[in-house]
């Protein structure tokens, strides 16, 4: 698939869903669908999905430890052992998963390798992604947690809490939430990245774009409906808490804008489970990190182990016996 | 292909160039076999002695690789089993996001710059099939969702770019979710092998190893007169006639090396080296002729063969009846032993708990195993004073130390050798941080591509590893790379013949025998490879 047909297809996707529930609720008017239906069956996707994905992998079983060590493995008392990057037990496996979900560890080693003259090979730091990557997921994080505020009354402190720090640098009137420019810088970032690298444009696929366009939409969704077409936002409210009390009832008189932005975050939460996005909950079971180096000091058990054919050592002295003896080698068999 | 074919080391890579890509999308690009860069077939002779389906005689450059008719639904089939059977694969099939954090980790990539030679789109090649038999969307959308069909060039692909993957794993340190490409090419070669597509650097150890106990095929007999051999040498560099116990039943410890070790040199001399410290403390130990060999390629084969190939260890301790298991300088052996052998073929409740006898420490790491690496147990002997060493007798050796992938990142062994090295030689020096520990580059032989045929591709995929060698030569005057691992010894060899004509390639116990003083040995003028030791003159009356 050529680069530039992946980003159009995807931004093609993108634009048609977009345009599927403006008309969807202009035009047609079928706000109920847009405002009720949908969301209910996003959410129920979303979680079965999930709960399904995370089922299957959980039955799948782990036959080896295969752990990838990164650090000095535990061995003689005197020699240090690096239980971070290479764990001997669990309190050491909570620490490197800690280490990988939170701040992304692996990522930050990355390196950029240039080849230059003379076959010098030489690397350089390269920490953009690591960097883009943690503001993304934060702010993204930030603004899921920020929308609690919609669905939960009283408000729990520290969806407070959060707006509070978050509108803390005003910049704008009305307040931008600090996250919403970090948000949708770091996933143009992402996006850029995608397109300007040549290694990375040839093995992104649509769905790589799709996802980001999709994020970016309802980010851009999200902002406009802050600073141009206001929505009346104690309507979302009162929507969001029908919802979220299964009393759906739809109220009047809230801007198209936010039917456009809810159907693309239904859109999102339907994807999720089938694509990458998975990543997220996947993380959690990776054997390469989330197993304890200790693979000689426990047994692993691999519940499908079974017998295979071997060439047992009667079988080799049965060959060999004769010429055994003519060295000097004892056999088992005279 | 010989080394002399190969253009000039400065013109090698010259058409490497990471950010140009192909204007074809790469599942448009069908694979070319370029010589030099693609390995042999297995031949049908080996598959037989293993019981391997669809033996034949074919060649990787002829349109028709005689496969069987059904061979779609045979890996298809194959391919749901071990989906079923491996979360590794079914979870690294599922979660990649193409971020391309590995892109430019493998070192075939750095020194050869096909951009399927990045882990992602090696582990892609699989995956794009993944998606369009065995995922909802894929089904759905087919192509649009990255899927397509597996045709005969997408199985071709497969067999060369499995084939062009060392099974390093440094891709899987440096991926957010730990997806380890190596696990992927298992799985892959695996797949291959069910209709019959393997290579005969990797059938042939394995069809040996199964007969003979190892790679090489040697027999019993072969074994005492190779090891005999050995004790002369060492007679003639030390004037003492070391053990050899051989097949030695009640014996304390039994002791496995790969047979890289005792077939051609560098490795000799570390085996001599070993010979030397064991007899030197006086271990009572032995070795085996069935279990000759410690490394397994059926690694590079499949699960079920590294079970097959690896049982003879456990058993042949049971049968000589000893205490714990000792193991040598290896790489992939030592994935095999720390990973795959308690799993596979334990539990090892017929042997103690390693312990050392001649110091007392208990090796608590290895106490389900119950096999203890060389370099943990001479680190042990080195830190409590049981060995004599004069590490001047090395001085004229300026080392550096390559540490190999499997102990690196699946054993997680970086300061026994090092605290050993220190000790025995005065002149140590690191390479670049980014090319060590964690983060050590391959020698690009590994998982059986080590071959003649395959020359080009070792040599470029070799430019990190010697590029790092070459820069502690020129700063640090290192004329020696030393490594833990018999297929390193060999391929590191070439590598450095190529890259870096005036660095030899070792072992870590050729140098601690080089050091060893014995008990009532002879004035040493020649080290461990029978060279002269600079500033030490023979004694006269021994003309
Ligand atoms: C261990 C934790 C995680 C790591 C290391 C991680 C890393 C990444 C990386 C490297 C990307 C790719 C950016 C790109 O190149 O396009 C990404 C994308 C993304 N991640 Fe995560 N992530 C983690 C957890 C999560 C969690 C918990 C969520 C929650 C929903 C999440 C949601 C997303 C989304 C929505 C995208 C953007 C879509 C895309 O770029 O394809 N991630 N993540
Ligand atoms: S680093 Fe991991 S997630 Fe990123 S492209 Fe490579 S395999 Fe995929
Ligand atoms: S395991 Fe090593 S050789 Fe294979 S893709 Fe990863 S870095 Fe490359």
């Amino acid at each position: 698939m050529n680069a530039w047909y992946s980003v159009f297809a995807a931004l093609f996707i993108v634009l048609f869903l977009t345009l599927v529930s403006l008309i969807g609720v202009g035009p047609v008017g079928a706000k109920g669908i847009f405002g009720i239906y949908i969301p209910y069956l996003a959410a129920v996707v979303f979680f079965v999905g999930i709960v399904v994905r995370i089922i299957q992998w959980a039955k799948v079983p782990v036959p080896f430890n295969i752990c990838t060590t990164g650090g000095q493995g535990k061995s003689l008392p005197w020699i240090k052992n690096d239980n971070l990057d290479c764990p001997h037990n669990t309190w050491g496996v909570i620490g490197r998963m800690f280490l990988e979900v939170f701040l992304f560890r692996s990522l930050f080693r990355n390196t950029k390798a240039q080849l230059g003259q003379g076959a010098k090979l030489t690397f350089a730091s390269a920490k953009w992604l690591w960097l883009f990557g943690i503001l993304f997921h934060y702010s993204f994080l930030t603004i899921v947690l920020r929308h609690l505020r919609f669905f939960t009354e009283p408000m729990p402190s520290f969806v407070q809490w959060i707006s509070y720090f978050d509108g803390f640098f005003e910049l704008l009137l009305p307040t931008v939430f600090l996250t919403d420019i970090v948000f949708l810088l770091a996933a143009g970032y992402l996006f850029l990245r995608r397109v300007v690298i040549p290694q990375i444009r040839y093995l992104s696929l649509p769905s790589d774009y799709f996802a980001l366009f999709l994020i970016l939409a309802i980010g851009i969704s999200g902002v406009l409906m802050r600073q141009v077409w206001k929505v009346d936002l104690l309507q979302v409210k009162e929507l969001a808490l029908g919802l979220a009390s299964f009393r759906p009832a739809i109220p009047q008189g809230i801007g198209d804008i936010f039917y456009i932005h809810l159907f693309l975050v239904c859109c999102l939460a339907v994807y999720f489970p089938f694509s990458k996005l998975m990543h997220a909950p996947g993380v959690f079971f990776s054997p390469t990190r989330n197993l304890a180096n200790n693979n000689r000091m426990v047994r692993h058990i691999n519940p499908w182990n079974y017998p295979v054919k071997v060439h047992t050592y009667e079988e080799y002295e049965d060959e060999y016996r004769e010429k055994m003896k003519a060295v000097g080698l004892p056999v088992d068999k005279e | 292909m010989e080394l002399h074919e190969l253009p000039k080391p400065e013109d090698l890579v010259k058409d490497v160039k990471y950010r140009k890509l192909p204007e074809k999308p790469w599942m448009q690009e069908p694979v070319d076999f370029k010589p030099g860069t693609y390995n042999y077939p297995a031949l049908a002779k080996n598959l037989k002695k293993v019981h391997m389906p669809n033996p034949r005689e074919w060649h990787v450059d002829q349109q028709d690789w005689h496969l069987p008719d059904d061979w779609q639904e045979i890996i298809l089939k194959g391919f749901k089993d071990r989906l079923e059977k491996y979360r590794s694969f079914r979870l690294f099939m599922d979660i990649c996001v193409r971020c391309g954090a590995c892109a430019d980790k493998c070192h075939f990539f750095l020194g050869g710059g096909d951009p399927k030679n990045m882990p992602v789109l090696r582990a892609e090649l699989i995956r794009s099939v993944y998606r369009n038999d065995f995922t909802t969307v894929g089904r759905l959308l087919g192509n649009l969702a990255g899927g397509r069909k597996l045709t005969l060039p997408v199985l071709k692909e497969w067999f060369y770019y499995f084939f062009q993957c060392s099974e390093c794993r440094r891709c899987s340190v440096f991926c957010p979710y730990g997806i380890d490409t190596a696990e992927v090419t298992m799985i892959g070669r695996e797949l291959l092998n069910l209709v019959g597509l393997n290579i005969n650097w990797v059938m042939e150890p394995v069809a040996n190893c199964f007969m003979t106990g190892n790679h090489l095929g040697i027999p019993p007999h072969g074994l005492v007169e190779n090891w005999e051999f050995m004790q002369d040498d060492i007679e003639e560099i030390t004037g003492i006639k070391v053990n050899l116990p051989i097949n030695k039943k009640g014996a304390e410890i039994l002791f496995v090396v790969p047979s890289g070790d005792y077939f051609a040199d560098p490795g000799s001399y570390t085996f001599m080296g070993y010979l030397a410290v064991l007899h030197e403390i006086g271990l009572d130990y032995t070795w085996s002729t069935y279990a000759s060999e410690g490394g397994n390629f059926g690694l590079f084969t499949s699960h079920e063969m590294i079970k097959r190939l690896n049982a003879k260890i456990y058993a042949e301790a049971k049968r000589l009846k000893v205490k714990w298991i000792l193991g040598g300088e290896c790489g992939h052996m030592w994935r095999v032993i720390h990973q795959y052998m308690d799993t596979m073929n334990g539990p090892a409740d017929f042997l103690e708990e390693p312990v050392s006898p001649i110091t007392g420490t208990k090796f608590e790491n290895a106490k389900g195993t119950k096999m203890v690496h060389i370099a943990e147990f001479t680190s042990d002997l080195i830190r409590h004073g049981k060995l004599n060493l004069d590490p001047s007798r090395n001085d004229h050796i300026r080392v550096t130390y390559h540490d190999s992938c499997n102990p690196a990142r699946a054993v997680g062994l970086f300061e026994e050798p090092r605290d050993i090295i220190r000790t025995v030689c005065k002149n140590f020096y690191e390479m670049p941080e980014d090319s060590i520990r964690e983060k050590t580059y391959c020698c690009a032989g590994g998982a059986g591509l080590g071959n003649d045929e395959n020359m080009e591709m070792r040599m470029r995929g070799g430019l990190p590893r010697a590029n790092a060698v070459r820069y502690v030569r020129d700063q640090r005057g290192v004329n020696r790379l030393l490594c833990m691992c018999a297929i390193d010894r060999a391929t590191l060899s070439t590598m450095m013949e190529y890259w870096a004509p005036d660095v030899s390639v070792g072992g870590i116990h050729e140098l601690v025998a080089n050091a060893l003083i014995m008990k009532g040995e002879k004035k040493r003028t020649v080290d461990f490879r029978g060279e002269p030791i600079p500033g030490v003159e023979p004694d006269e009356e021994e003309e």
